[in-house]
């Protein structure tokens, strides 16, 4: 059966929904030239996935969602990301397209710190998204679905840190995809101007069992000489979506670029986490965590290219699959020719709860300059018989030693992110997916 | 009636079609502290395993009952919950459960849904014996067995002991590894649990470890069978003596399983 690729959407219709958000004219032309590209580039070829029936073209573009007036106004499902005790100072909660509710500290705005929708974004710090939209980290022209996500960007945020400010509270997104047939084309772009530091999570949320959709997700990092950026993610879109999300950083001198990204969506997902260490000294830690059920299927890169002297890349990955579900689990590293005393290291390990799962952990290095270390470490296996005969021998059902002995295989990165109600949220997320 | 009572009868154990134990007979009631003793190859650590349910081992004859009640019917937890509990010889590691969340789990299955134990009161029960057994606090928070040391993992089965207070528990060579201030350490918390509603059944190969806790009984076992049964003088006389004289009086040459007389 031939699949239909053709574009959902036109020039015509593309000229309308930029001039209706008054976007500046380079983002209206951005938006063109990248329908064109869309229609003649390929889809993406993640590494032994095939995705070229998944659906990536065919969707509704355009919903709003009323505001809100008080965050504990939220349905529980989303009040579950913050502590309602304890009220955020700094989050963005996107419902559907529009912006349901907006703050950040007033300190922080007196800083001259930008938390912010993408949309007012490109009307108050025009020049600022100008000079860093796709970019020094995704280009449009990559495939089909960057050119795709250019011409039809339809949400999202910017996060600004000027020069020399760290913040210490994090920043917190919340994408609430309430209308279950309305896609996603996300784009995040956070800069971290030189010695800056911040802490931002994202949450992703989506109902639509059956309604099929999609999520189109463009996430842009930048940290500056001696900047540091904590990264945390939930993704949890449901099985109607089939998301495509890129996350990808880019660290120069002394830079540090954390990921945390628990990836707990229902449906199709390939997720590429690319960060480029071009500055000397520069680090990335990148932790990924996954929980694969049902059919579905997902392809996860985590890939550290490293340019800078002495930089320092990690990358660890789990996963979970049960029932039917398939899971690719790739880990690259790069270490170009002049990186000398760069340091790459990466651990896969995927446990298998079913026969029917599939998993796979492919570690790949290459390596193009002499003086490194690098190492790496995957195995795929199951939940250790000797394991459940111990913490049974202490009374725990034969069910809760899975539990346990599940929860603790993904612990190492849930406990990486950042933000202790997200941290909550994730676990409660992992134990629905599990049980 | 005070304590438990563990019955094992002509219990015949198999592992991989060979037969290890060939027919032990022993009863440990609450308030006795059994020893076995016995070279290596004797089958002493398949005896613990058995009563456990140990996934690799299979009973072909004999039961193993506790007030009565079929063990070998038990699922192990179900086993543990019982009353019974074994301080194993290689503690698994269990990556991303700590110490601490882990006990409370094990305390918490013997519990009610809704009977929790109250968090605080758990903290202080257990910082109470993490003192007693000399551990550092710290140990609560790392992941279960993960990177211990030997004797760190001997004492977090002791801790597990005095948190869990099983009716019977056996201590399968608990104190294989330990320097001898470990080993006051260990034994100081098993002789904490003595008392009439505890029974206690020690698998050792050192006298040494009888030297701190005193048996009430003392058994050898040699070719899978209790050979001989005394008081604590028998455990004297073999530090003395050796199993050589044990040896001749029932006129085995080879004392390990694989020999049959």
């Amino acid at each position: 059966m031939a699949v239909d690729t053709k574009l959902p959407y036109d020039k015509s219709y593309i000229e309308q929904f930029s001039s209706e958000r008054n976007e500046p004219a380079w983002m209206k032309e951005l938006r063109i030239n990248a329908l064109e590209q869309a229609e003649s580039l390929e889809l993406p070829k993640p590494d032994k996935t095939k995705i070229g029936n998944w659906n990536f073209t065919r969707f509704k573009h355009v919903a709003t969602g009323e505001t809100i007036s008080s965050l504990t106004d939220l349905p529980a499902e989303i009040q579950d990301f913050f502590d309602v005790e304890n009220l955020p100072e700094n989050i963005v909660i996107q419902r559907n397209h529009s912006v349901a509710f907006a703050q950040l500290n007033e300190e922080l705005k007196n800083k001259g710190v930008i938390f912010t929708d993408i949309f007012t974004a490109l009307k108050e710090h025009e020049e600022l998204v100008k000079r860093y939209y796709m970019k020094d980290a995704v280009s449009v022209d990559e495939h089909k679905l960057t050119a795709l996500h250019a011409a039809l960007m339809n949400g999202g945020v910017f996060v600004y840190v000027p020069k020399n400010v760290q913040i210490e509270e994090p920043l917190q997104a919340v994408f609430w995809q309430e209308d279950p047939e309305v896609a996603l084309v996300n784009h995040v772009l956070v800069v971290a101007e030189e010695n800056s530091e911040l802490t931002y999570v994202e949450n992703y949320i989506s109902n639509n069992k059956e309604e099929a959709t999609v999520a189109n997700i463009v996430t842009e990092v930048i940290a500056q000489d001696n900047a540091k950026i904590s990264f945390g993610a939930v993704d949890n879109f449901a099985a109607g979506t089939t998301t495509y999300v890129n996350r990808r950083g880019v660290g120069y001198r002394h830079a540090t670029i954390d990921w945390a990204l628990g990836q707990m969506n229902d449906g199709n997902t390939v997720s590429e986490n690319v960060t480029h260490l071009i500055g000397d000294g520069s680090v990335s830690n990148a932790n990924a965590v996954t929980v694969g059920r049902g059919k579905q299927i997902q392809n996860f890169t985590a890939k550290i290219a490293q340019w800078g002297k002495n930089s320092d890349a990690q990358i660890l990955q789990r996963g979970v699959m049960k029932e039917s579900a398939t899971t690719i689990f790739n880990a690259i590293g790069k270490i170009e020719h002049g990186a000398t005393g760069a340091n790459n290291e990466q651990t896969s390990r995927v446990l298998m709860l079913s026969e029917k799962a599939r998993g796979d952990a492919n570690p790949i290095l290459l390596i193009e300059e002499d003086d490194v270390t690098a190492g790496h470490a995957a195995s795929v296996g199951r939940v250790d018989p000797m394991q459940l005969y111990y913490l049974m021998s202490r009374g725990i059902t034969q069910e809760e030693a899975e539990r346990l002995v599940i929860h603790g295989f993904l612990d190492p990165v849930v406990a990486q992110l950042p933000i202790a109600a997200v941290k909550k949220q994730l676990k409660q997320v992992i134990e629905r997916k599990v049980n | 009636m005070a304590g438990s009572t563990l019955e094992i009868k002509n219990l015949h154990v198999e592992i991989e079609g060979k037969e290890i134990l060939k027919g032990v007979d022993l009863t440990i009631k609450g308030g006795e502290f059994h020893a076995i003793m016995g070279p290596n190859g004797t089958g002493k650590s398949t005896l613990a395993s058995a009563i456990m349910g140990h996934p690799k081992y299979e009973i072909t004859e004999g039961s193993v009952l506790l007030n009565g009640e079929d063990v070998l019917e038990m699922e192990v937890d179900e086993r543990a919950r019982a009353g019974l509990f074994l301080a194993m010889q290689y503690p698994s590691e269990i990556s991303g459960v700590t110490t601490s969340d882990f006990l409370r789990s094990a305390i918490n299955a013997r519990r009610e849904e809704g009977d929790e134990i109250p968090l605080m009161k758990f903290i202080k029960d257990l910082d109470k014996d993490l003192d007693y057994l000399e551990i550092d606090q710290s140990m609560a928070t790392r992941y279960l067995n993960e990177g211990f040391s030997g004797g760190e993992k001997k004492r977090n089965e002791i801790l597990q002991l005095m948190q869990i207070k099983p009716d019977i528990a056996i201590l399968d060579e608990i104190d294989s590894g330990l320097d001898i201030d470990a080993l006051k350490v260990v034994s100081k918390g098993i002789n904490k649990m003595r008392g009439e509603n505890f029974g206690c059944l020690i698998i050792t190969h050192y006298q040494r470890l009888l030297n701190y806790i005193t048996p009430d009984f003392v058994h050898v076992m040699m070719q899978g069978r209790v050979v001989k049964s005394g008081g604590p003088e028998l455990a004297h006389r073999l530090e003395a003596e050796g199993y050589d004289w044990i040896k001749e009086e029932l006129g085995i040459e080879d004392e390990t399983v694989g020999q049959n007389a």
